[in-house]
């Protein structure tokens, strides 16, 4: 059935006047008030913090807005947790920007403030700071979250796509492409058997254990897959340290239920987006170690090394006559060995994955 | 996984290979047909493991690249008719047509375009939408065309009328014997392509073994099908036989899918049909027959399809006739690439060119691989 007015978002609730204030008071401030957000003010101000400051920003427009392994909320919440996380950095707070679609249903609203309560709690990263505007009637999808955070790094911690070192190992967290395939299959209304849900999940947990259980200097670089995907993101890294990635397809971890669905849409794996998962480049001495620590974190159970990055030029790739790629190529590639013990290079994705003929 | 790892087995992989190595006593070019075969030998590492006696070369399969860019333009026109959705397979949707325009420009600045995983999914947007016309256009050969033949029939028996399809559908086998015409092309063999053989059946490549002295052994898409189909061809040509033979029993039947081709039948007729880059090719089309001139969107709109050129300096046409290998492009890799395609086959994931681009590493260059 239809939501009545009371239950759907008007155009007044983002009009700064009486409903938008009961929207602060009966829904925001219900689920997400603390002492700093209920002030009320016009910005938060957090105490003095020992280190330097990281501060990160992203906005969520995810279709569908619910989904299995979480929601737009819990995606806005982890999403700039991670981000904060990738440097190192131990979040502190959270900023939420709302933009609401007029006519959407509050309860799905609440459903999703509750979501990003529930994300922030277990976290320990609370929101102190908010806004809302409300957009008429297809000028938006429903709900669109912006997220800012600001974290602290430590003195001594030193995290970066150009720290990447030849001799690294390349250590992901856990299976790929969950979230992504869980979203398309979502979307085209293709209803798969077996488990598809979204990774949904913040990694700062993990990454501080790593930071203080490794020797100094040993994590090198950290960077969440998100679009893209894991193939994006490792060509990232090969193009800011200049260095080449050899991956081993074998050895990534992917999910029986995410191959068979990629297998039936014609979907890679690694260009699919996840929303929970790190790449992490560690010395090749420590690999080990932090495997382990990994493997100790519910968020990095299924953790495997993948790879390793290697300096030098890349050879030339059998069977394309000899020809050698140009220079300008060379460096910053990403090679992965196929099961049955080919190589082939990976490239960045190019436009958004699409639905093929055949 | 099931029915897919086995078939990807590193050892049998290693096996097969050494059996191809041995079967291989001269030097031999082999067109795979289909863009699908041009992709798993890419993406499975498998083209930098064969004999370097084998030389690989890709085929006119890949439904999207061979889609002429005057039909392009003619889906361009329907996406900017008023209440028009048009529903698309997604590699369709990024293909630019003579002025470089895509369907994806064309939904930026408002036409109402979405992207589907089948014809039925199109149809049921024209249900959900009684108001609005909803036009599929119709690419691909004999595997996708039963589907769409299909979708139409129900269309029919559900007096769905607000449902329409472009046909621009073609068949196989009068663009190779076009290719084969010419002596230039070369090949001692055909990949033949398992999903378009297992509606046309083995059999239907009898004339090209006859005719054209070739070696045409059909394969699955598995490293290992494709390994025992190179295997089956190198010992044909080392033994100077030029026959049919199937690797891909498991989905590929001599006489192939008689009742698909039946419901091809009733809706579809042969017809003239343009390719890029191989131009106008007699019989090698379907067009909607008249008595379902009502789900034909090119009669029911009276469109005409608008003369065009191709994209100047592309030379698609020349690599899906097999004459050149993708880096011997100007274009490829410079002006050209997945993100901003100029011809179209660098446009599906399965085209040629997309192909080499994303797995092989190359850039563009001065070595063309000519006969």
């Amino acid at each position: 059935m239809a939501p009545t007015t009371a239950e759907t978002i008007l155009l007044d609730h983002g009009s700064g006047g009486l409903a938008s204030q009961q929207l602060i008071s009966g829904l925001f401030l219900k689920y997400l008030g603390n002492k700093v957000l209920s002030a009320l003010e016009d910005s938060a101000v957090m105490d003095n913090q020992p280190g330097r400051l990281a501060f990160t920003t992203d906005s969520y427009v995810v279709d569908p807005i619910f989904f299995p392994g979480g929601d737009i909320g819990t995606l806005a919440v982890h999403g700039t947790i991670n981000d904060l996380a990738m440097r190192g950095a131990r979040p502190l707070c959270l900023s939420l920007g709302l933009i609401l679609e007029e006519g959407l249903a509050l309860s799905d609203l609440e459903r999703v403030i509750i979501s990003i309560r529930d994300a922030s709690e277990s976290c320990g990263v609370p929101i102190v700071t908010g806004d809302t505007k409300v957009v008429p009637v297809g000028k938006a999808d429903k709900i669109f979250i912006n997220t800012s955070g600001i974290g602290l790094v430590a003195d001594n911690v030193e995290i970066s796509t150009s720290r990447a070192q030849a001799g690294d190992k390349i250590i992901l967290s856990g299976s790929m492409g969950d979230h992504g395939i869980t979203i398309m299959t979502r979307r085209a209304g293709i209803a798969l058997s077996g488990d598809l849900r979204s990774d949904s999940m913040a990694l700062h947990t993990m990454v501080q254990l790593l930071l203080t259980g490794l020797p100094p200097a040993s994590l090198h670089t950290l960077r969440d897959p998100t679009r893209g995907g894991v193939a994006t993101c490792l060509c990232e890294i090969a193009g800011s340290s200049g260095l080449m990635l050899e991956i081993e397809e074998d050895c990534i971890p992917v999910r029986a239920e995410v191959r068979a669905a990629c297998e039936i849409l014609g979907l890679d794996p690694l260009y699919l987006a996840n929303e929970g998962k790190c790449l992490a480049l560690v010395a090749p001495d420590s690999a080990d170690q932090a495997l382990a620590l990994m493997q100790a974190c519910p968020e990095g159970a299924e953790a495997a090394i993948i790879g390793t990055v290697i300096a030098g030029a890349a050879p030339a790739i059998p069977g394309s006559h000899g020809i050698r790629p140009s220079l300008a190529v060379t460096a910053g590639r990403v090679i992965l060995k196929t099961t049955i013990g080919g190589t082939r290079v990976i490239t960045p994705l190019h436009g958004a994955p699409l639905p093929r003929i055949c | 996984m099931k029915y897919v790892d086995e078939f990807r087995d590193p050892e049998l992989t290693a096996h097969l290979l050494h059996e191809l190595t041995a079967a291989t006593t001269r030097p031999f070019r082999v067109m795979e047909v289909c863009g699908t075969h041009t992709m798993a030998i890419f993406r499975s590492g498998l083209r930098a493991l064969l004999p370097s006696q084998i030389e690989l070369i890709s085929g006119p399969g890949c439904p999207v690249c061979v889609t002429s860019a005057s039909h392009i333009d003619a889906f361009l026109q329907m996406a900017e008719l008023p209440d028009t959705h048009l529903a698309v397979f997604g590699d369709l949707f990024r293909v630019p047509g003579s002025n470089g325009v895509t369907l994806a420009h064309a939904r930026a600045r408002g036409a109402k375009i979405e992207v589907v995983y089948s014809a039925v999914d199109g149809l049921e947007l024209a249900r959900q939408n009684p108001a609005e016309l909803v036009i599929f256009p119709g690419i691909g050969f004999e595997t996708t065309t039963p589907g769409i033949a299909a979708t139409i029939l129900a269309a029919r028996q559900q007096n769905i009328d607000n449902f329409m399809v472009f046909s621009t559908h073609k068949t196989m086998l009068p663009p190779l014997m076009a290719l084969l015409d010419d002596p230039a092309l070369g090949i001692d063999g055909l990949l033949c392509p398992g999903h378009v053989s297992s509606i046309i059946g083995a059999a239907a490549y009898q004339p090209l073994a006859e005719q054209y002295d070739l070696a045409c052994v059909v394969a699955g898409f598995e490293p290992t099908d494709i390994l025992q189909a190179l295997i089956l061809m190198a010992r044909q040509i080392s033994e100077g036989r030029a026959e049919v033979e199937n690797a891909y029993t498991r989905a590929v039947t001599w006489e192939g899918n008689a009742r698909a081709r039946a419901m091809v039948a009733t809706i579809f007729a042969p017809a003239d049909m343009s390719w890029r880059g191989l131009g106008l090719i007699a019989g090698s089309g379907l067009a909607i027959r008249e008595e379902y001139a009502g789900f034909d969107a090119q009669s029911r709109l009276a469109l005409t399809v608008p003369e065009s050129k191709e994209p100047p300096g592309c030379l698609c046409g020349e690599i899906l006739k097999g004459i050149i290998a993708p880096p011997a492009c100007p274009l490829f890799g410079s002006r050209c690439t997945p993100s901003s395609p100029i011809g179209p086959c660098m446009v599906s994931s399965e085209g040629t060119c997309s192909a080499w681009f994303s797995y092989s590493g190359e850039t563009r260059s001065a070595t063309a691989i000519t006969n």
